[in-house]
């Protein structure tokens, strides 16, 4: 069991270590470098000169390579050509804020959408099921901007309940963060929800038809007793993975959701550093995105693991 | 007059079809059994046996309602019952042993959680009192170190052992009468007769009733004191077990007990012609399907043992060589092997001609894939749902004999034809055939290439026995016409010993013994295939299964001689036993000195004179048998 959990972590820096390398190869792959894309036509004479001295393009590939993978785990991403600032300034505020946005998002989202899917499974083809699949079905294919527009217009516009756009400074409080944050985060997790609904109540419909759930019935256990011992641990098992996956589309929700609100994020930053052609910038996002969606499906494989004996055996 | 503990009276059971029909299943059944006795219910699939089971707790299976009649259970309507009072009757007094307890366990539960929570619905007990009464149950069903069993999950446990689980599970509330739905169909036979023979016991020391459902005429012939036969939703016949299996009155029960394969039945096959032509060589084969990986060989790793090896065999033109053994002998393999579905990692085969088929079936010529054919277990999943059965057969005709148009519907309708199908069958889709049906078209698909080696991998055991009887008789016919050669795997010895010339007998992937069927049935000399054949059920109500008594269950689930044979394979380990020719090709392989072999002949096991054993290796150690 602690090897099997040891080796999960292993692949999980592997991966890690693996895309570190790809963002690095296909920044170096780019014709010229950093800094001839960041100046443009101003790539010359000491201006050049100075950007090369200060983002050490003068050493070797593998050199900087290793430089940048120890300063980053160190939280140290390098120096923004743009902002002129160390890029871990910058970040850590936004990231602050993202992650207020995408946990909040995710921790409403999840549970609420275990709960109705299990509900929809139980009483499948019910009224119940019937009305919170049709919703399901709509919030899947209404795309986040529309959604987000929509909502802007009735609880922004009209009502005047929350602030259309964010004005606050990224550093704001929390507190001062979060009426920023309800519209963002409701247009988040009617996605989330639809998704992981719709995957939990088919597993649950798949677990209530099994054998061990007849046989459960037929040692006389109570319907709800059934439900909450026999058929959720089950159903959850391949849910996990969706559940990992759908986090995996809020982080590029995320960047959509943000733009919309103009919220104060890692996703409009990189956006930003895009247009900016700040490199360094965008290594540094991706390079978080990416521990990010690591860390969640490690997250699911454990989690998997505490659920399913089955998996505890040796050798796997 | 005792008291009838169940009784089913004009019970109807059925669906409402499209279109509003109502659709029976069952179809005024009329049931009685007092309490201790132990009723057998026989039919075929679809015969409505599970379903009549099973509303003896009134229970319906999603999508059947009650059409008329009523299930009485001790007193109690069952289905006029409030929910709660059903679901405590449910488990306690009247309790189910599954079909297939693997999947009837829920997995993430252990096995002790499961029996507790039966004892917390039906019993008063206290937490510490269930945890000490669900190792006593687990005791009772002569599991070992039932406290361990009890912390383990389903999946830790061997099939025989969950079945055991699961019987405990119905024995936690004290139950009067217990359903057994099929209790030992999937499980080996040897498991099976294990089993079986501790719930004859386990009946008669509580005096439970028993309801056994089961497709099985010789699982019935032992337990049973009185059967139902079923057939499409009625009881055809009902009676006590010897009148019904000795002298059946009605003509669906004769046509059922005639179709039966006999272990003991002399096959009927034409002599063996020792001049035929060799078709199908294996020389000392193995095969593994594990891979080693990256890490293994960075670590530099033994690799492990394969899952086949050591296996030499030979086939000539028009014979039929059986391959038997239970799950894990490695007879599919083999099978798959020789059909370059996996590859050998060692050894030979060949074909006639010396044309190997080491190579996997992508890179073999066509020539050669026509010349091996194979006709599959599940006929269901081996025939494309999308293509008419016309499409299907034409596929190999134009694919090997360039066939096309008139030409190839015309050789298809004579396929067919010759699987007794009418030729409009060619525009069917596979969905409108019934499983017998299907597995034809599979045979006929086989043949539409005209090979030299048919493989059957375990063809009829998804069928009936009626439709398995003509199945049978139809590859026999076509052997004789065409004269192509089978390799014929199977699990059930009687079957193989009714279509075969020649029987080979694996255990974990080795050969145990090898001979003409004749030979091998009268005197099997390997302690595993005579464990084997002591383990087959005939139905016969005087039948005893041979090798079993109570004390072998002591010893080990699986018996001694099991016992001895794994022994045996274990002080080998990757060294191949000693091989003993026992004359006219009947070869045993064990670790026997050659005079203990001669000794135990001499003593009367084979009659057959002279022994001319020979040692494989003189390095090998000899191991003196344990007996």
């Amino acid at each position: 069991m602690p090897t099997l959990i040891l080796r999960r972590f292993g692949f999980a820096a592997f991966t890690i270590a693996f895309v570190s390398l790809v963002m690095f190869a296909a920044v170096e792959a780019l014709p010229g470098n950093v800094c001839t894309s960041f100046l443009q036509r101003f790539a010359q004479g000491p201006r050049l000169e100075r950007c090369i001295e200060q983002q050490g393009l003068d050493r070797p590939a593998l050199v900087r390579y290793g430089d940048w993978v120890a300063g980053a785990a160190q939280g140290d991403f390098g120096y923004s050509l743009k902002k002129r600032k160390p890029v871990n300034e910058l970040i850590w505020e936004r990231f602050r804020n993202t992650a207020l946005l995408g946990g909040i998002a995710a921790l409403l989202a999840i549970p609420l959408a275990i709960f109705l899917g299990i509900a929809a499974g139980v009483r499948r083809d019910r009224p119940v099921d019937l009305s919170l699949s049709g919703a399901a079905m709509l919030a899947m294919t209404i795309p986040e901007f529309v959604t987000a527009t929509a909502l802007i217009y009735v609880f922004a516009i009209l009502l005047q309940w929350f602030p259309a756009v964010t004005i606050v400074s990224p550093g704001a409080s929390v507190l001062q963060m979060l009426p920023n944050i309800v519209l963002p985060v409701i247009v988040l997790s009617a996605v989330l929800i639809a998704h992981i609904m719709r995957m939990v109540r088919a597993s649950v419909i798949d677990v209530m038809a099994s054998d061990y759930v007849q046989m459960a019935r037929l040692k006389g256990v109570p319907e709800r007793q059934i439900i909450r011992k026999h058929v959720v641990p089950n159903a959850m098992i391949p849910a996990l993975n969706v559940i990992a996956l759908t986090i995996a589309w809020l982080l590029a929700g995320v960047v959509v959701v943000e733009k919309v609100f103009n919220y104060p994020g890692l996703g409009t930053l990189m956006i930003q550093a895009i247009y900016d052609r700040d490199l360094p910038m965008v290594q540094a996002v991706a390079l978080i995105f990416s521990v990010i969606y690591v860390a969640v499906n490690l997250l699911a494989d454990l989690a998997a693991l505490v659920l399913d004996p089955r998996l505890r055996r040796k050798g796997h | 007059m005792t008291k009838s503990l169940i009784n089913i009276e004009d019970l109807s059971v059925g669906f409402i079809a499209k279109g509003g029909l109502p659709t029976p299943v069952l179809r005024q059944v009329s049931l009685e059994l007092v309490a201790g006795e132990t009723l057998g219910i026989v039919g075929e699939s679809g015969s409505g046996k599970s379903t009549v089971a099973l509303a003896m707790m009134g229970y319906l299976k999603p999508g059947l309602s009650l059409f008329g009649g009523r299930a009485v259970f001790d007193g109690n309507d069952m289905f006029a019952l409030s929910e709660k009072k059903r679901a405590k009757l449910r488990g306690s007094s009247i309790a189910l042993i599954p079909q297939n307890a693997g999947q009837a366990l829920t997995p993430t539960l252990t096995i002790g959680d499961q029996i507790d929570e039966a004892l917390q619905l039906h019993t008063d007990l206290s937490g510490a009192e269930r945890a000490a009464k669900v190792v006593e149950l687990l005791n009772r069903v002569r599991l070992p170190e039932p406290a361990e069993i009890a912390k383990r999950y389903p999946h830790e446990l061997s099939g025989g052992q969950q079945q055991r689980a699961a019987v405990a599970m119905a024995l936690a509330g004290n139950a009067k009468a217990l359903l057994l739905d099929e209790p030992t169909t999937g499980l080996d036979v040897t498991t099976q007769a294990h089993i079986l023979e501790f719930l004859r016991e386990l009946a008669r020391e509580m005096g439970v009733a028993m309801v056994y459902v089961s497709h099985d005429m010789g699982v019935i012939a032992r337990v049973a004191d009185r059967v139902a036969v079923m057939y499409s939703g009625e009881i055809v016949e009902e009676g006590p077990t010897r009148r019904v299996l000795r002298e059946p009155r009605h003509e669906y029960t004769k046509n059922l007990l005639a179709a039966i394969p006999r272990l003991d039945a002399p096959n009927k096959r034409p002599n063996l012609r020792p001049d035929a032509q060799q078709t199908l060589k294996l020389d000392d084969v193995a095969i593994s399907y594990h891979k080693p990986g990256l890490l293994d060989r960075l670590l530099r790793r033994p690799a492990k043992r394969p899952n086949v090896e050591h296996v030499s065999l030979g086939l000539k033109r028009g014979q039929t060589i059986g391959l038997v053994g239970e799950s894990g002998s490695g007879k599919s393999t083999i099978l798959r092997a020789i059909a370059g579905l996996v590859e050998a990692q060692g050894g030979e085969i060949a074909l006639a001609g010396d044309q190997a088929l080491t190579a996997p079936v992508g890179r073999r010529d066509r020539e050669t894939l026509r010349r091996v054919q194979m006709i599959f277990q599940n006929a269901d999943a081996s025939l494309n749902p999308r293509q008419t059965i016309g499409e299907i057969l034409e596929a190999p005709l134009r694919l090997y004999y360039g066939k096309k148009g008139k030409q190839a519907e015309g050789k298809a309708a004579e396929l067919l034809g010759a699987v007794r199908l009418p030729a409009e069958y060619l525009r069917r889709f596979p969905s409108q055939l019934s499983g017998g049906e299907k597995q034809r078209v599979g045979i006929a698909r086989a043949f539409a290439a005209n090979p030299e080696v048919t493989l059957c991998d375990e063809i009829t055991s998804a069928l009936d026995v009626s439709v398995q009887a003509t199945a049978l008789e139809l590859l026999s016919r076509l052997q004789q016409e065409n004269g192509s050669s089978y390799v014929f795997v199977s699990h059930d010895l009687a079957v193989v010993r009714a279509v075969s010339d020649w029987v080979a007998v694996l255990y974990q992937g080795r050969l145990c013994e090898v001979g003409p069927v004749e030979k091998v049935y009268a005197n099997p000399f390997h302690p595993y295939t005579r464990l084997l054949m002591g383990a087959v059920l005939r139905p016969d109500p005087d039948a005893v299964p041979e090798i079993l008594n109570e004390v072998d269950l002591k010893v080990q689930e699986c018996g001694y001689s099991k016992l001895w044979a794994e022994i045996d394979m274990e002080r080998t380990k990757s060294k191949q036993p000693l091989q003993h020719d026992l004359g006219d090709g009947h070869v045993v392989y064990f670790n026997m000195s050659p005079e203990s072999v001669a000794q135990m002949r001499v003593k009367g096991r084979d009659p057959a004179a002279g022994s001319n054993s020979v040692p494989r290796s003189s390095a090998d150690r000899v191991l003196e048998p344990a007996e």
